[in-house]
């Protein structure tokens, strides 16, 4: 079972998926005029999910090779919601910029990668899956109760928009945050795309990683790092999109197998098509209302991580 | 002559409070293939550990064909000694050939994919140890014999000096390890690879091993030959029960329990 790198089906993919998110609209079906309102809206949605999914994706694909974990996603173990905190925390003290908020993200997201895994880790052993999943959970709900808190107290000037951000969305805020996010993601999947022997050996386990000759635990916090910056980036652009870096690296490995030389592209390109014709649909199905497109993923890939779960035999413990 | 495989003097480690292993000095000649006997606790894995830096000492002194261990760069290190380990699990769906490059870590190119002298260790590697026919299947799906050897093709990857295999033929049924010894005694015999390993099988380290080390309680209770080592005096020390010792007509060396078994 040779994998054949079909790399025009994926090219013809792309552009088609590019295609149908640029001719669907609230406005409906139809190819805008270039240039027209229309047309630099549906232009900016179709980079920002993209730039969303693929960061989303990558720090889902990174997640899982790092904690060895088939269920790790930025969503699950509380990262987005940390992040989202971040960033509510940031609106709140007035740092809009289009670099405090990503920042502000990444903060938020990596102190609770870290308190997660604090509280997951008993004593000088790695995390079971369970407790992983559990105290990502528990850290998230009380990061988006902390969240709700901030919402009602604050002046609600500050954050009128942030509940409909909350659900995920791509309608982008503002150009510069769009280009500084296209920045970042772009960094970390270049990045981490180098490091992807290092990633290769780590999900073998830390001590594999270690005789084959890799610094295993700077490796793996800056692996964990990486992954955060790049879900902490996608939150403050999009909002709270889950279970994109959950369904996206499986799939793609499904496609080209685990090596993540191949995994991480292929992650990041099948992300960025996911979330846009997501988008697509989102903002189409019920025209000229939108749904969330964070709704819509989350319809999708609620049952998926139930179908992982349940066929976990033989996944680590 | 050049430098020992593995020189350890005084070597004093262990997780807690009170060293577990301490003042224990050895060495294993470069060429040589040797193995660490004892029984489960003696502190066999850990010796292996500490050889490859992933614990640290805590006073003595380890070198490694003349490099001290604690001095060496992480691929410096990768280059010079590899360890095979007893199980390897692997949570996504690599094939043989993934597994196998995992090896080649500390050489492979940052910025493409495998350059053409990783692809010939990878292949050389696989060859060494029998797989090449199943480069391109899952490991999950392997046989447990087959994964070992996967395992141990890994380790050939890093091109290493010093190969040390904890339990090699654990779970394997007398085929296999005979097959297992086999590949990595021609190993030895025909690349001059130094081996270090660990076992539970006192026949088959006997009649594959020139050099063999009896450890109990993290201390060197004995080393030497075949002959010199399983003695039924030192065996009742270590094993805490009665054994027979036998040379047979051919030469080789049989232990096996005295009738009564175990006497404690």
């Amino acid at each position: 079972m040779k994998r054949k790198s079909r790399w025009w089906i994926w090219m013809l993919a792309m552009a088609a998926g590019v295609a149908l998110a640029l001719a669907l609209g609230p406005a409906g079906f139809g190819w805008p005029v270039h240039g027209s309102p229309i047309w630099m809206a549906r232009r900016d949605r179709v980079w920002a999910g993209f730039v969303v999914g693929a960061g989303l994706s990558t720090a889902g694909a990174l997640m899982q090779a790092l904690l060895r974990n088939p269920l790790a996603d930025p969503y699950v173990l509380g990262v987005s919601g940390g992040a989202a905190l971040g960033v509510a925390t940031a609106i709140l003290l007035g740092l809009v910029s289009a670099w405090a908020l990503p920042v502000a993200a990444f903060a938020g997201g990596f102190l609770t990668l870290a308190l997660v895994y604090a509280l997951a880790t008993p004593r000088g052993r790695s995390p079971s899956l369970y407790t992983l999943l559990l105290s990502g959970v528990i850290v998230g709900s009380v990061s988006g109760a902390l969240l709700m808190m901030l919402i009602t107290l604050a002046p609600s000037a500050g954050l009128r928009g942030i509940t409909w951000w909350m659900l995920g969305s791509l309608q982008v805020p503002s150009a510069g945050l769009l280009r500084t996010a296209t920045w970042l993601i772009g960094a970390v999947l270049i990045t981490s795309w180098s490091f992807s022997p290092e990633w290769n050996a780590l999900t073998l386990g830390a001590d594999i990683a270690h005789n084959v000759g890799v610094r295993a635990r700077m490796a793996v916090l800056m692996g964990l790092a990486l992954a955060t910056l790049a879900a902490a980036t996608a939150v403050a652009l999009a909002g709270l999109i889950g279970f994109v870096g959950l369904v996206v690296p499986h799939a793609a490995r499904l496609l080209v197998g685990a090596d993540h030389r191949r995994l991480l592209p292929a992650s990041a390109l099948a992300g960025g098509l996911l979330l846009t014709l997501c988008d697509a649909l989102a903002r189409s199905v019920n025209a000229p209302a939108e749904i969330p497109v964070g709704v819509l993923t989350a319809l999708i890939g609620g049952p998926f991580f139930l179908s992982i779960l349940r066929r976990r035999r033989g996944w680590s413990p | 002559m050049s430098a020992p495989a593995i020189e350890v003097v005084g070597l004093k480690a262990g997780y807690g409070k009170k060293p577990f292993i301490e003042s224990l000095s050895f060495r294993v000649e470069a060429g040589e293939m040797a193995a660490l006997l004892g029984p489960n606790g003696a502190g066999k894995t850990t010796l292996l550990r500490l050889l490859i830096g992933q614990h640290p000492l805590r006073a003595g002194e380890m070198r490694l064909f003349g490099r001290p261990v604690g001095h060496l760069s992480a691929s410096e290190r990768a280059r010079l000694v590899a360890l095979a380990p007893q199980d390897l699990h692997v949570p996504v769906p690599f094939t043989v050939e993934e597994v196998v490059t995992v090896g080649r870590t500390a050489r492979l190119p940052r910025w493409r994919t495998s350059a053409p002298d990783d692809l010939r260790a990878v292949e050389a590697a696989m060859a060494r140890m029998d797989v090449l026919a199943l480069r391109d299947r899952p490991f999950d799906e392997l046989s447990g014999g087959e994964r070992q050897r996967v395992v141990i093709a890994m380790a050939l990857a890093q091109e290493p000096k010093l190969l040390l295999l904890d339990e090699p033929t654990a779970h394997l049924d007398i085929s296999h390890r005979l097959q297992i010894l086999g590949l990595i005694r021609r190993l030895n015999a025909e690349s001059g690879l130094s081996v270090l390993m660990t076992s539970h099988d006192l026949n088959l380290a006997a009649e594959f091993c020139q050099r063999l080390f009896l450890l109990d309680h993290g201390r060197l209770v004995a080393q030497g030959t075949p002959e010199e080592t399983l003695t039924e005096p030192l065996l009742r020390l270590v094993y805490e029960c009665d054994l027979r010792v036998r040379r047979e007509d051919d030469g080789t060396l049989t232990v096996r329990p005295a009738r009564t078994a175990c006497a404690q």
